[in-house]
Order: C-alpha cells, then structure tokens, then sequence
C-alpha cells in the first residue's frame, strides 16, 4: 500500500507496544517479584494438539492436550539451549490441580483457569471448543494460569504443583492420595448452604461486596464489547462492497478508470484490516475475563472465612448452651426449657446418681467444648491473618494488571486509528486522480 | 446479530469475509472503450448565424435545431455571473392544505436580468413545473433530478425537520445545475422561475404549454419529417449502455453507503453503552477509578466523533449518491428519445456535447464528495488518536508521579 500519509502525530513514548508486548510485560514482572520456583524455573505451555482416545465410558472422544515445557533458568543464558523437560496434559487435569490448590489453601486466591467453554462470543468468534482460535487463547490462558500460580508466595512451593510440571505419569493418583477430595465434598456442601454469620469481619464482608460488584460489572463491559465489536465488524467490511463496486464501474470509466480501480483496493484492505484490530481487542477481552473469574476466587475465600467463622460461632455458642445446662444441673433452677426437665418434673426427679453422672458428661464436653473453640479461634485468627495478607496481594497485583490492560486498550485503539489515518488518506490520493 | 454484511440486493453471490484478490471476473467486458473516444471533446459548429439561443427570436423549426450553438466545453468559474441559493423554509397554512415554500435568492449580472437581485418564494411544486418545462423543451438534453416527492421509505413527515433540510439541499444544487448549464441558464421559464412575483408566476404558468414546448413539439414534427433511418447511431447505444450500466453502478454505491449508515448507527448504539459501564466500574474502584473514569471519557468522545462523522455521510455523500441516481435513471429514460429523435438531431451534436458535458460534471461531483468523504474519515481517525493519546499521556504522568516504573 502506499504511504502517502505524513505523520505528523506526535508519538507519545512506546504507543506501539503490541498486546503479546504486553502480555510479556505481565510475565517479566511475574518473574521480576519471583518466588523460589521462579527464579529456578521457566515455564510455558508451548503447543496444543488434538487427540483422540478412549475415554472412562469406553466411549471415543476427541480432546486437546496441551504441552508443558519446563527449563531451568541457567540454562538460557548459556549458549547451548537444552531441549526443556516437557510433557502433556489436558484441561481436566488443570482443573484437578486447581481444586486441589483450592481445598488445601483455602486462605489463598487462587488464580483463575480460561474459561472451559467460549462465553460473550460474537458473531465471527466461534464458541466452538475445538476451533483453533479457540483453543490458541486457551493456551495463552493456561500458560498465564501456571506462571500466576507460579508466582505466588504460597503455592508456589506446593510439592503437587511441581509433580504437576514435571511428572507426567501417576500424577492424578498422587493428587487423590492426597485425600484432598474429602475434604472437598465437604467444604463444598457448606460453602453452597446458607447460613447466618453474627459477626464476620467487616473487611471481608466489603470484599465479598467488592467481587460481586466487580463480577458483575466486567461480566456487563465483556457483554457490550462484544457486541460493539459485532458492529464494528459489519461497518468495516461493508466497505468491501465499495471496493467491488468501485472496480466494477471503473472498467465502464475512462478518465476515472484508474483513481477508482485503486481506491477501490483501498477500500479491499479497509474491509480486511478489522480482522487483525478484532484479534488483538480479543487478548484484552482474555485479560479482563481472567479478573472476572478472579472475582469468583476473592468471593470463595471470603465464603470460607465466613465459613470458618462460623464454624467458631456454633462451638461458642454449643459451649454457651452446655455451661448452662451445667449450671442448671449444679443449681437445680431450669431456666432453659427442655423436655427432660419437664418430663422429670412431671414423672419425679431424677436420682442424685443420675445427676452425677449427667455432670460429669458435661464437664468432658464442656473441657472438649473450650479446647474445639480455642482450635476454632486461632483457626480463624490464622485464616483471617493469611487470607487478609494475600487479598492485599491480589488487590495490588489486580490494580497493576488491569491498568496494563487499560493502557494496552488505548494503544490498541491508536493503532486503529492510524491504519485508518493511512487507508483513507491513500483513498484520497486516488480519489484525486479521478 | 447480523448474519450477512452484504446487502444481497448489491451482491452476486459475494462474500464479505473473502475479500477477493482478482476481480477481473467481475469487470463488465465491454468493448465500448473505443467507442467512448467519440465523447471526446467536440466542438463542431453549427451551420447558420450562430447566434446563441434565445427565446425571443422567433425562426423556423429547422434554424431553431441548427442554433444549439456550444459555447466552450470548460465552465470558468470565474465567469460565474449568477448565483442562485434556496434557503429558509416556512410553513404555510391555508383551509385546504399546508404546504413549505422556499426563499430563492438570486444575484445576477446579466443583462437580461431587469435588477442584479432578486428574491422570491417558492413551493416544490414550481420546481416540478420549472423541471417539466426545461424538459419539454430540450428533449435530447440531460435535465438535473429533484428531490423525490414523497419519500417512502419508513413514516417520515413531509413536515419533518431533516426532511425540509435535505430537501432543501437538493432543490438549492437543482437549481445551481440549472444555472451553469450553458442552454437551461438562459431558458425564460428559469428568469420568470426566479424573478416573478408568486401572481406572475401563476398566470404564466396559465399560458399553457408555451413557446417553448411548441418548440419542443416542432422538433419532434421535424424529425418525424426527416424519419427514415433504421438504425441507431451507434453512439446513441453505447451512451443507452453506459447509461445502464452506471445506473446499475452508482445504485450498488448508494445502496452500500447507506448500508455503512445503518452499521455505524448500530455501532454507536454498542458503543454508547461503554462509556458507562467503566464508570460504573470505576465507582467500586479506589487506585483504578481515575484511569477507568479516563477511559470512560475517552469512548464518550469517540461516540460523540463517531455521531459526527455518520451525520456527514448522510448530508453529503448520501445525498449527492441519490442525486445521481436520479440522474441515471433520467438517462435510461431517454430511450424513448430514438422513437422520436433521429440522425439528423444527433448529427448536430447537441445530445453529445450535453453528454459529454453531464459526463465532466458528474465526473467533478462524485470525486469531490468521495474526496470530502476522506477527508472527512481521516479527520475522525486523528480526532479519535488525540483522544486515546491524551489517555497514554495521562497515565504516563500518573506513573511517573507515583515513582512507579511502568513497565511498559
């Protein structure tokens, strides 16, 4: 295409960065901060490719596996560039890892995994699983996925994660010998029931409030872009007809043959180039899905504190409820209605034995009862301290990240802006010459 | 969603998402190229005096054919001696309907002007009239195209106020073609059109076909005298063809450009709902809500720019578009001339210079409202750039502020 244009827009600093630009800022810093693993270890999920097997119903399946390669650090600052260890899994085995990671630091925010089906697709997107596209973003998403793990202060050191990278074989057995599923089941079934917190803590309430909120708002941008991109789609490449139609009048043209011809590729390129600008607006689309389902993870660790408190709340208030009882006993006074005081009421009191023993029964649950609320207690002073600290994290590495993904936008849209700057002042040039 | 961006009316068979790279399949094949040299510029000369047309000279049928003199081919501009312009709008109610006049304004050194200035008030129907007359009496010339009656499409108001403006527009070119046309310009129905009082004016009108269709008339007469050619001139098929085939062409561009119309509306409306959804988000933010709050501003504007730029293609491109697809539709009409027309009206060149001269305004019109188009679109790029630059900067000075490094 020829450039007729001046550019005379003042470029401000480095507006060309490209969004895998950025995108490898994003790691460097993940790097930069790096924990131990990191700074010993380079990890990418370097190809995907399709397979097909047999899956648990004996039935034929096709699904993608995805390529791990792990190198140490050293090694890419020497000269010779050793094959990295690599191996391959599937996206159901990332999901294993996650749950794992999620049971067993309940405290933690957990990263995000790309989403298992193609949600807020617009008209040229396919939400087919299998589409290439598809399944390239998904890639990035997973490599993203690890290096965040990665680059956490806690997980970062978990031995599954590391078999993860480097075992490829026994390591699901390895991961349900954990036991960790127990403890799943479970943790779920609360975290899904409704219950009443007295007293949570006021900052995770606000927190919970915040990841609704910020659920709810990016779940409602991804929705409009999507459909402003649908539109922009159709405006650009109606202007394709301009280019046929254009060609097709300049063959019955004499003098304005040649300026309409050439305009009329122009328009060609126009119409061509929103496919590339719609590309790269799907990368920032990717980054702010990854915080919408960050938002997710930032409301499970506020349920678990919740959960955690109350679970300190039942033990202080059974341990309430069985001083009383104690009292009562001790005291013969019936304050608190029950039917076997007024069964023994109605039928006589019970013998001094019988009385006995009963107080006896409660001074054990009530000594087990002190000792459940004290482990309860420090379980919740644990968890609020360690949730508390890397919410912080989160909160500075979310501010950090989508300013990038907000600076990358505007780029973007520069570079959109440019393109057309060029295209229609080279119309213009052949329109001239009409 | 829409499934398909090609308007299938404009399309055969193409897809929009294969852009195709050779398009020699689409080129019409025509052979007519050579033929078009013969719409070179012509002055051939006519046979008697010479003098220029003029209504008040009273000749025989034969002389008055002879005496389409041409005058140059090139318009200089700045020779222009009249300038007409429409403009103000009323509303006028009487018991039996309502009906929008027009304040016509012309500004004239010519002599057969009584004043240099004139202003008068005229309603569509005059134009139709005036339309009508030139037609009449120049049967073989191209008649510029007014707006349309009625206006079909959707339930728009003859009293609507986009309506009347772009009425307005045409009517004001209408009568602009009007008076740079080398023969309508001197026509006595355009002096009275501008000139006359609205009683004048009517009982003019009253005066039945007048002179000047009587003309037309005997022309004909003349022609169906001299009657005994078979074929038609060549020249005459190839202008029926291009004519066809430009009517074909200059209709796919409107029908295009208005489809780029409704997508951009579209568009808009996408967009319009951006803005505040990061501001939305930017209220449950505390170190993100300035440069959400930034951003949110940012698309605002680019909504705004965006609105700008699709009202000018509706009030510049559009409208020239449908001008001209007026205008060939006025030219396919004139098959009906080789019914009546023959050899010898062609042979004395009045048809072909008119072509020829129609071609070169045509030529002029399409190219500086693609151009303006352009520009207009390059003017919405840079605005857009500014306002996503200014961001950049913003957020740079933030960072630079706070003493963060940004990584970028």
């Amino acid at each position: 295409m020829a450039d007729s244009g001046s550019e005379d827009i003042a470029v401000i600093g480095n507006t060309d960065l490209t969004p895998s630009e950025s995108e490898n800022n994003l790691k460097n810093t993940m790097v930069e901060k790096g924990t131990s693993l990191l700074k010993k270890m380079e990890i990418s999920v370097a190809e995907a490719e399709k397979r097909t097997g047999k899956n648990a119903v004996n039935m034929q399946e096709t699904y993608t596996v995805y390529l791990i390669e792990t190198r140490p650090v050293d090694a890419a600052s020497e000269e010779t560039n050793p094959v990295p260890d690599s191996l391959w899994r599937r996206y159901s085995e990332f999901e294993l890892l996650r749950n794992y990671l999620l049971v067993t630091y309940p405290f933690a925010v957990v990263p995000p995994l790309p989403e298992k089906r193609a949600e807020f697709v617009w008209h040229k997107l396919s939400a087919d699983n299998m589409d290439p596209d598809f399944v390239e973003r998904r890639r990035v998403g997973l490599e993203n996925f690890l290096l965040r793990v990665a680059s956490h202060p806690a997980l970062s050191s978990d031995k599954i994660f590391y078999l993860f990278l480097t075992e490829e074989n026994g390591w699901k057995e390895t991961v349900f010998e954990t036991g960790f599923q127990a403890k799943a089941d479970s943790r779920l079934k609360a975290l899904n029931a409704t219950f009443r917190v007295k007293n949570p803590d006021k900052r995770f309430v606000e927190m919970k409030h915040y990841g609704d909120e910020l659920q709810s708002v990016i779940s409602q941008l991804l929705r409009v872009r999507a459909r402003a991109a649908d539109r922009l789609y159709g405006v650009y490449k109606v202007h394709g007809n301009y280019g046929r139609v254009f060609s097709e009048w300049s063959a019955i043209e004499k003098e304005m043959g040649d300026g309409l011809q050439s305009a009329g590729h122009h328009m060609d390129a126009y119409a061509a180039s929103v496919d590339d600008i719609l590309e790269e607006e799907e990368h920032y689309a990717d980054q702010l899905k990854e915080y919408l389902f960050y938002s997710d993870a930032l409301r499970t660790v506020c349920r678990k504190h919740e959960l955690t408190q109350y679970e300190l709340e039942m033990a202080v208030q059974d341990l309430t409820s069985k001083k009383q009882q104690r009292e009562e006993l001790a005291t013969g006074t019936i304050r608190t209605f029950s039917l076997k005081g007024m069964t023994s009421k109605l039928f006589g009191q019970e013998t001094p034995e019988q009385r006995e023993a009963k107080l006896k029964m409660l001074e054990t649950q009530i000594e087990e009862g002190e000792e459940l609320v004290k482990e309860r207690n420090s379980e919740c002073d644990e968890f609020v301290k360690s949730a508390w600290v890397d919410i912080e994290r989160f909160k500075e590495q979310k501010d950090h990240d989508l300013r990038e993904s907000l600076i990358s936008y505007a780029i973007m849209q520069i570079s959109m802006c440019k393109k057309g700057i060029q295209v229609w002042n080279n119309a213009k040039e052949c329109f001239n010459k009409m | 969603m829409s499934a398909s961006v090609v308007d299938n009316t404009v399309s055969s068979g193409n897809s929009s998402v294969a852009i195709p790279t050779d398009i020699s399949g689409q080129i019409l094949d025509l052979d007519e190229d050579d033929e078009l040299e013969v719409f070179s510029k012509d002055t051939s000369t006519t046979q008697t005096d010479g003098s220029s047309f003029n209504a008040s000279m009273q000749t025989s049928p034969a002389s008055m054919i002879n005496q389409y003199k041409f005058e140059e081919e090139e318009e200089d501009a700045d020779t222009k001696d009249i300038f007409v312009t429409v403009d103000n709008p009323e509303s006028h109610v009487t018991a039996i309907e309502t009906y929008i006049t027009y304040r016509v304004e012309t500004k004239t050194t010519r002599s057969e002007f009584d004043s240099s200035e004139f202003e008068v008030r005229r309603r569509y129907q005059d134009f139709l009239w005036l339309k009508g007359r030139l037609e009449e009496a120049h049967p073989t010339l191209i008649v510029h195209p007014l707006p349309e009656k009625f206006v079909m499409k959707g339930m728009v108001e003859r009293f609507n106020e986009d309506f009347i403006e772009t009425r307005r527009r045409a009517l004001h070119k209408f009568l602009n073609k009007i008076a740079e046309h080398p023969i309508f310009s001197s026509s006595e129905d355009f002096k009275i059109f501008l000139t006359a009082g609205s009683g004048e004016l009517t009982s003019h009108k009253k005066q039945g076909p007048g002179f000047l269709s009587r003309m037309g008339e005997t022309v004909k007469a003349v022609a169906a005298a001299v009657r005994g050619v078979r074929n038609r001139p060549q020249e005459f098929t190839d202008m029926q063809e291009y004519a066809e085939a430009f009517s074909q062409k200059i209709s796919s561009l409107d029908k295009v450009t208005q489809r780029i119309v409704r997508e951009q509306k579209e568009y808009l409306e996408e967009l319009k709902e951006c803005g505040p959804t990061y501001a939305l988000w930017s209220q449950s933010e505390q170190e993100l809500a300035e440069p959400l709050k930034n951003v949110a501003g940012c698309v605002d504007n680019c909504c705004k720019e965006t609105e700008e730029q699709v009202k000018h293609l509706n009030d510049h491109l559009i409208p020239v578009l449908h001008e001209y697809v007026l205008c060939a539709d006025t030219l396919k009409m004139r098959d009906e001339l080789d019914k009546a027309e023959d050899r010898l009206e062609w042979a004395n060149n009045a048809l072909k210079t008119d072509w020829t001269r129609w071609q070169k305004v045509m030529r002029t019109d399409l190219r500086s409202a693609f151009i303006d188009t352009a520009e207009r679109n390059v003017s919405y790029y840079e605005k857009c750039l500014a306002v996503w630059e200014s961001f950049l900067q913003s957020q740079r000075t933030d960072a630079e502020g706070n003493g963060n490094v940004d990584s970028s």
